[in-house]
């Protein structure tokens, strides 16, 4: 009986190792992949590799759509991260430290855009902008404020969600030891609340520009002629052609997020805003 | 420095009254504790003194200067908290010099007096370090130094101690009642520790359910009880129920009848409280003590339970179990009556108290 459970426990022990195992390779395989095939000679993807190259880095480089693409998303996911901060971080102070009738509601409607499918989101985005062309002349899709308006608002939630996660956490009497001490609200919120959040207003200003840095379905919609941003010029390119150049534009995309992660990770540790 | 004076003071969470109409006068200079069970309206009322809650009811005065609906940044109170509280991301000298740049002290006088509050803590050494780098006593002694370093009208603490180690509590509580004396610090103390309340305070105010059950010295409240509450909450106590038999005498239920020293404030007449320790034991064949006559019952030794410092001691008498507690010491701990064993128990007449 005792040999039983103790071999049971062993499957057990096993089970769990082998499933997080696969779990983990499942994460890392396609990335690794992707990085891997990026320096093959090969004309199209395929295996085994020929030999090893950086020629599709230099032939991506050279493409203007992929050049032009990677400034357009670094510029609109610059300008999303500012506006979801601005207006992010008063947000989640009102929502985190205001009682008021409607407050459960505006959270959960904060969790749409994990619900909502990004084309739909996208599409009636572009809908409401050109209803608002129609009725007031001023073109707001298809121009470079429309994708950053567009941006802006798809990484809003993530921004507004992890400063409130940061002031929830945060000790509330510190605070009130500052205001015992003599400091005015606007003081304690200056040197006291704002220190302590710092994390959560980096890890939120983080997110706003990875998410905007790789949105693709609500871009689809808003983007004007000429101004692609990097997903989209990879799809266009997928379309006609599949040769490690999308591996190499791919690999610079995560080297971006990942050098934006690292940098960020610097200032505070990332996993003490989760 | 100045008084306290609270006047009818209430604080109302929906149909719940946690304080209810407090009157009190806290003297310049005291050291005044609250004591009580969780949730009884200590720390509310500290609060509310605290402007950190506001009364719904009744009036604050610190001396002349009504503070009522004063916010906390405009009273000149000094806070210590429970989890201590300490701006985590300032050094020491930060934490304490913060309350003197809220009041625009001038910059070359903050320094000194800096020094000055970590000097009376003992943490001279540590000014540079952040709280994450120190151990909660030496937390707490910060936390103490920023809440005195700008002279305030009143030193509230919020069960300082509570987060210590049994050793370190008592060192510190040492130190801040020395503290508070050589500073004058009108203080006001919560805590639910009653062994705490009666080291320090000069003053203890025993509340529960928002009301206070006693104000009186450590020994005025040890000693004379005013109701079974306070004389159950603050150390053990025997309860002898019964009735009066005349003005000055008590018929126990057993029939034998016993004098007593005191009257407790809400007296209901009913019982007669005593404390362990005021309860000696002899053999029925030897004498009485003098001077405690008329103050004794029969009973009959149940167990007996060495317990280091002293040995304790239950006894049976009629339907009525009683805890005696005899100091160990001088050659005693080795009990001198067995179970079983018929024993008198005695007490001076002012040991016994009427609730």
């Amino acid at each position: 009986m005792t040999f039983l459970t103790r071999s049971g426990d062993k499957i057990f022990h096993i089970a769990i190792i082998g499933l997080a195992a696969l779990a983990f390779l499942e994460l890392i395989v396609p990335l690794a992949s992707v990085i891997w095939v990026s320096f093959f000679e090969n004309k199209i993807i395929n295996f085994p590799p020929k030999g090893y190259t950086l020629d599709w880095y230099a032939n991506a480089w050279n493409m203007p759509r992929f050049r032009e693409g990677f400034l357009m998303s670094l510029k609109v996911g610059f300008v999303a991260t500012m506006v979801s901060m601005l207006v992010g971080v008063p947000a989640a102070i009102f929502l985190a430290r205001t009682q008021f009738w409607g407050r459960e509601m505006i959270q959960t409607i904060l969790l749409g855009p994990l619900i909502v499918p990004g084309i739909v989101a996208g599409s009636a985005l572009f809908m409401f902008l050109i209803g608002f062309e129609v009725a007031t002349g001023v073109q707001i899709a298809q121009t470079f404020a429309g994708l950053c308006l567009a941006h802006s608002l798809i990484a809003l939630p993530w921004t507004i969600r992890l400063v409130t996660a940061s002031l929830v956490g945060m000790d509330r009497q510190v605070e009130e030891a500052a205001l015992t001490l003599g400091a005015r609200p606007f003081t304690v919120f200056r040197r006291i609340t704002l220190p302590a959040i710092r994390p959560g207003i980096f890890a939120g200003g983080l997110f706003a520009f990875v998410i905007s840095f790789v949105d693709l379905e609500k871009s689809l919609f808003l983007v004007g002629p000429g101004s692609t941003t990097l997903p989209i010029a990879i799809i266009n390119y997928l379309e006609w052609s599949i040769d490690p150049t999308i591996a190499a534009v791919a690999t610079v995309q995560i080297a971006a997020i990942t050098l934006v992660m690292v940098v960020t990770d610097r200032f505070f540790k990332l996993t003490r805003a989760f | 420095m100045s008084s306290i004076t609270l006047n009818k003071v209430t604080k109302r969470y929906g149909s719940l009254v946690t304080v209810d109409a407090l009157d009190l006068e806290i003297d310049q200079g005291e050291f005044l504790a609250f004591l009580g069970p969780s949730g009884c309206g200590k720390t509310t009322t500290l609060r509310m003194i605290a402007g950190l809650t506001i009364p719904d009811g009744g009036s604050i005065h610190f001396g002349n200067r009504e503070v009522t609906d004063l916010p906390p940044y405009l009273r000149n109170a000094g806070l210590v908290f429970q989890g201590y509280a300490l701006f985590p991301h300032m050094t020491v000298a930060e934490n304490i010099a913060f309350g003197l740049e809220m009041r625009k002290v001038d910059k070359r006088d903050i320094e000194p007096r800096v020094t000055e509050a970590l000097r009376l803590v003992r943490m001279d050494h540590l000014a540079d370090r952040l709280p994450r780098q120190m151990s909660g006593g030496q937390q707490q002694r910060v936390a103490l130094a920023r809440a005195i370093v700008y002279r305030p009208d009143a030193l509230l603490l919020d069960e300082p101690l509570s987060a210590l180690d049994a050793k370190l509590r008592h060192e510190v509580r040492t130190e801040l009642r020395a503290l508070q004396k050589d500073l004058g610090l009108t203080t006001v103390f919560v805590t639910h520790d009653q062994d705490e309340a009666i080291s320090v305070a000069d003053r203890i105010v025993v509340m529960s359910n928002g009301r206070i059950e006693q104000i009186g010295t450590p020994d005025g409240i040890y000693e004379r009880p005013a109701n079974r509450f306070v004389a159950e909450f603050i150390g053990t106590s025997n309860f002898l129920s019964g009735s009066m038999d005349g003005k000055d005498r008590f018929k126990l239920a057993s029939g034998e009848v016993i004098g007593f020293g005191h009257v407790g404030a809400g007296s209901e007449k009913s019982t007669i409280s005593i404390r362990p320790e005021q309860i000696r034991l002899r053999a029925p064949s030897t004498k009485p003590r003098a001077g405690v006559s008329g103050n004794e019952i029969g009973a009959t030794v149940e167990s007996i339970i060495y317990r280091g410092n002293m040995t304790e001691i239950v006894v049976g008498a009629g339907a009525q179990r009683l805890t005696v507690h005899q100091q160990n010491g001088f050659g005693r701990g080795v009990p001198e009556f067995e179970p079983g064993q018929a024993v008198v128990l005695e007490w001076s007449p002012d040991a016994a108290v009427l609730l």
